[in-house]
């Protein structure tokens, strides 16, 4: 699978003029960087990535990675780098909900492959898309890291567990329709708690 | 040391090393593609693996440390096999294309493929393919060749340090090398990746499809685009450069060069002057043969008081061309010679007080260094990457103090940029600081040499160095010089004994001189020497310096002669004949020969006799490669006078240093993507 288009940088028609964190954002981000040495402040790289997407409607701008380089005194293409690597970091626009499906091997075979697709045409968005109302982006990613509740698929900051195709179905509308949802696991089980066994039910 | 086992037979080795180093020094051979000695270790290639006894995997041999009893096999069955499948794997994604790449014959996967390929790939999906990148004029990509060894990234982030540095976007299969948004790589010792990759991705874009590797003629010589003197190799063929290539010299340059030395070479055969001029009574320059050419200069020098004609000597000349030079004008009693173009400052034979006393090498031990007036990546790159692996292999320890405002490629304590601001070192903050330093190195540049405060900045500088040092084995006070002519020149006293504090170019543009003899001098203001002046020009170039002159004489250019030159250290280094003059063309004492002969004075039979004369006065020039080390013998205290006057660097421009460089076709490119400058000659 090649890299989806959130991960190639933003026309420049699209790109803002500029970008600093705003006065809250700029508290967070000092409160981080006290954490590191002062010598080794580039590890603080990843949050404050984090910091300037959420700022930003999901994505990172040119300018956002120059002024995190300033921030830090680091080269800008150190700052790319870890913005091209990490999945979670998108370089051009997603829409409101960033739906992000798991496909790595114990997802597979929990059948996240009809999930994708099943999310494609119920969203009419490939993957590497984002819907026209800007609503919804579609893009598939590796191992999220919650197998034991597989297959999930994370929207924006929060995981959707135990999925199958109805309860994808429903999520989606809910979403949609701005109802509340339920994260974490959709099948009614609590966080990875092992699933009910016929042995359970003859007891 | 410790004793390990490789294929069975036993070595002692250092401790700490690692197991490639170990097998290196053993003589077996690893293949490897990201490991390299000068740079830090990645371990990403994989194509080092060898087997240790007691793993039931192959090790990656560049990142595992030796251990006492080690079991090392190299050769083993696991490791053949280990390492086929990682030929593979790295040939999967590799084109086919080695017949159109222009690393054929020295690539490294091209030989390590002929031992470990397959013949046949079992790879029946899509290759990948990666758009090319541009990275500027002098190096070209093939990004679908590169298998992400990541050298020139850990190059540019290591040695070169800049803020155009590589780096690997993306991950998996979608990595790729490249700049921050595609800019050019504009450091000045950029071209060092070309030799660093093992394929061809980066390659030399000036010597994109001219040769084949086996088709050159190799010649071992020095560079002298720069003071620092650089072991380089010259690939020729046919009388021709054709590409520049460093040799490992641990003591100078490492093993890398700047762009300047790399690529300035195509400017040796550009411009020439391969025959006599004289300008004729309506200002134009006419052929004249070398008889009447001679005849003109006897009678101009003979019939003009020795006073009135003054002699300057270029920045990149060769010791016997300044030696026979000074010796024709000392029989002729004609005192007014210089080998200063600009009004740089030093002490008149004392050596200590324009050579880099704590030698290159030095640079490794210091501890604290202080740079005066000296834009020291532009001036000598090879000097400013080795500060930065300083600095970066101890940030916290090594502290570096800078008078002048530059970009440099290390974090430095900014001082101030005027003369004036010299006495903040001390201030008891910055005093502790020197004073607690063992080592510590002073680079004045000529920055601070050509400053109008020059003998102040000096005297300030030593005598503040001799406050603070106590090491009386260390002497770390340097000056940095810019010019590779300019340490030769001035051991041989090519300078006015009697008015050394400034140099002649004020007497020159006040008319004082009726003949003005330069051999190849053409950094000086042109249009200021006086109409009535006779300049002679005798030079290998047609560049600033023809415009004004009035007779011209021809000169081999360094690629074409055998020369001495003294680097900034001190240190004699001889530069082998490349090739053989262009028609019509001699070594300069040649025609200082046929010169003495008109006026009777001693003369030289060939090179050896010329050498064997200068070595009777200037002995450490014959010792080869051996630095004379000297002490300050100076303890000088007063008040010291500083303006407001800004320091800065005497190069401006790093592409166009000298005649070859401003001829060179390369550097003009260079300097008109990189500098946005446009003054090609």
């Amino acid at each position: 699978m090649s890299q989806t288009s959130f991960k190639k940088i933003a026309e420049d028609k699209i790109q803002p003029k500029d970008f600093a964190f705003d006065r809250d954002n700029m508290l967070l981000a000092k409160k981080i960087l006290k954490i590191y040495p002062k010598n080794f402040k580039e590890s603080s790289i990843m949050p404050l990535l984090s910091i300037a997407q959420n700022q930003n409607n999901g994505w990172l701008p040119k300018k956002a990675i120059e002024y995190i380089s300033d921030f830090l005194e680091i080269p800008e293409i150190k700052v790319l780098e870890i913005a091209t690597f990490y999945s979670m970091y998108n370089l051009s626009p997603v829409g409101k909900f960033h739906i992000e499906v798991c496909t790595t091997s114990p997802c597979m075979l929990r059948g996240s492959d009809e999930i994708l697709s099943f999310c494609e045409k119920k969203l009419a968005i490939q993957v590497g898309d984002i819907s026209k109302d800007k609503m919804f982006s579609l893009s598939r990613v590796e191992c999220l890291g919650a197998c034991v509740n597989a297959p999930i698929v994370k929207i924006n900051e929060n995981y959707y567990e135990d999925l199958d195709l109805n309860s994808t179905d429903k999520l989606i509308n809910n979403i949609s329709s701005n109802k509340k949802i339920k994260i974490g696991s959709q099948s009614g089980r609590k966080g990875s708690e092992p699933r009910k066994s016929s042995y359970d039910k003859k007891r | 040391m410790v004793q390990i086992f490789i294929d069975e037979k036993a070595y002692d080795v250092e401790d700490g090393i690692t197991v490639i180093q170990a097998c290196e020094s053993a003589g077996v051979e690893i293949p490897r593609f990201c490991y390299h000695e000068k740079l830090s270790i990645a371990g990403n290639c994989r194509m080092c693996l060898v087997e240790m006894e007691n793993s039931n995997k192959p090790v990656a041999s560049c990142a595992m440390p030796v251990a006492e009893g080690m079991k090392i096999k190299t050769n083993s069955e696991m490791v053949v096999k280990a390492r086929k499948g990682v030929m593979e794997f790295l040939l999967i994604n590799h084109p086919l294309d080695c017949p159109i790449c222009d690393q054929g014959g020295e690539c490294d996967l091209q030989d390590q493929a002929v031992a470990y390929g397959s013949g046949i790939s079992r790879f029946v999906e899509q290759k990948r393919a990666v758009k090319d990148k541009n990275l500027g004029p002098l190096i070209k990509t093939h990004m679908t060749r590169c298998i992400h060894c990541t050298r020139c990234v850990r190059f540019s982030e290591e040695i070169a340090g800049n803020n155009s540095q590589l780096g690997a976007i993306g991950r998996g299969e979608d990595t790729e090398i490249t700049t921050y948004l595609e800019e050019a790589m504009d450091f000045e010792m950029s071209g060092n990746v070309i030799d660093l990759c093992p394929v061809g991705a980066l390659t030399s874009k000036p010597y994109e499809f001219v040769a084949r590797p086996w088709e050159l003629k190799k010649t071992e010589t020095i560079d002298v685009f720069d003071a620092v003197g650089s072991s380089i190799r010259i690939d020729s063929k046919s009388d021709k450069i054709l590409r520049v290539l460093p040799r490992i010299n641990e003591e100078i340059n490492d093993e890398w060069i700047s762009d300047k030395t790399r690529f300035a070479y195509d400017g040796i055969n550009n411009q020439r002057i391969d025959r006599y001029y004289l300008r004729n009574s309506e200002g134009k320059l006419v052929e004249e043969s070398e008889e009447n050419i001679l005849k003109i200069i006897h009678n101009n020098l003979s019939n003009t008081n020795s006073s009135h004609i003054a002699a300057l000597v270029g920045n990149t000349l060769d010791c016997e061309s300044i030696f026979s030079f000074k010796k024709f004008l000392d029989e002729l009693k004609i005192e007014n010679y210089d080998c200063r173009q600009d009004d740089s400052f030093f002490l008149p034979s004392q050596r200590f007080s324009y050579i880099f006393n704590s030698t290159i090498k030095g640079i490794d031990d210091s501890d604290l260094c202080l740079l005066v007036g000296t834009d020291i990546k532009k001036e000598a790159p090879i000097l400013s990457s080795r500060i930065r692996q300083k600095f970066l292999s101890s940030p916290k320890n090594y502290k570096i103090f800078s008078v002048g405002n530059f970009n440099l490629n290390f974090a430095v304590d900014y001082l101030g940029e005027t003369s004036s601001s010299l006495k903040k070192l001390n201030e008891k903050k910055n005093f502790d600081v020197f004073k607690n330093s063992k080592k510590p190195i002073f680079i004045l540049g000529q920055g601070a040499m050509c400053h109008d405060d020059a003998a102040d900045i000096f005297n300030y500088c030593l005598n503040f160095y001799q406050k603070i040092s106590k090491n009386t084995d260390w002497n770390g006070f340097n000056v940095l010089q810019t010019f590779s002519g300019r340490v030769g020149a001035l051991d041989l006293g090519f300078y006015n004994k009697k008015n050394t504090s400034r140099s002649l170019i004020k007497q020159i543009y006040d008319g004082k001189f009726e003949v003005l003899y330069l051999m190849s001098a053409d950094e000086i203001n042109f249009d200021k020497i006086p109409k009535k002046t006779f300049v002679i020009y005798h030079g290998h170039h047609g560049d600033k310096a023809v415009k004004r002159a009035d007779l011209i004489i021809p000169m081999s250019c360094f690629t074409e002669k055998e020369g001495i030159y003294v680097n900034l250290e001190g240190r004699p280094q001889i530069s082998s004949q490349v090739k053989f003059p262009i028609d019509g063309v001699n070594h300069s004492w040649n025609f200082l020969n046929k010169l003495s002969k008109l006026f009777n004075l001693s003369m030289y039979s060939d090179l050896n006799d010329l050498r064997e004369k200068m070595f009777l006065n200037h002995e450490h020039l014959s010792n080869i490669n051996q630095i004379k080390l000297s002490r300050i013998n100076r303890n000088k205290h007063g008040k010291f006078k500083f303006s407001n006057q800004e320091m800065k660097s005497n190069i401006s421009n790093f592409y166009m240093t000298d005649s070859v460089s401003r001829n060179s076709k390369i550097m003009s490119e260079c300097s008109l993507a990189f500098l946005k400058e446009t003054n090609v000659p």
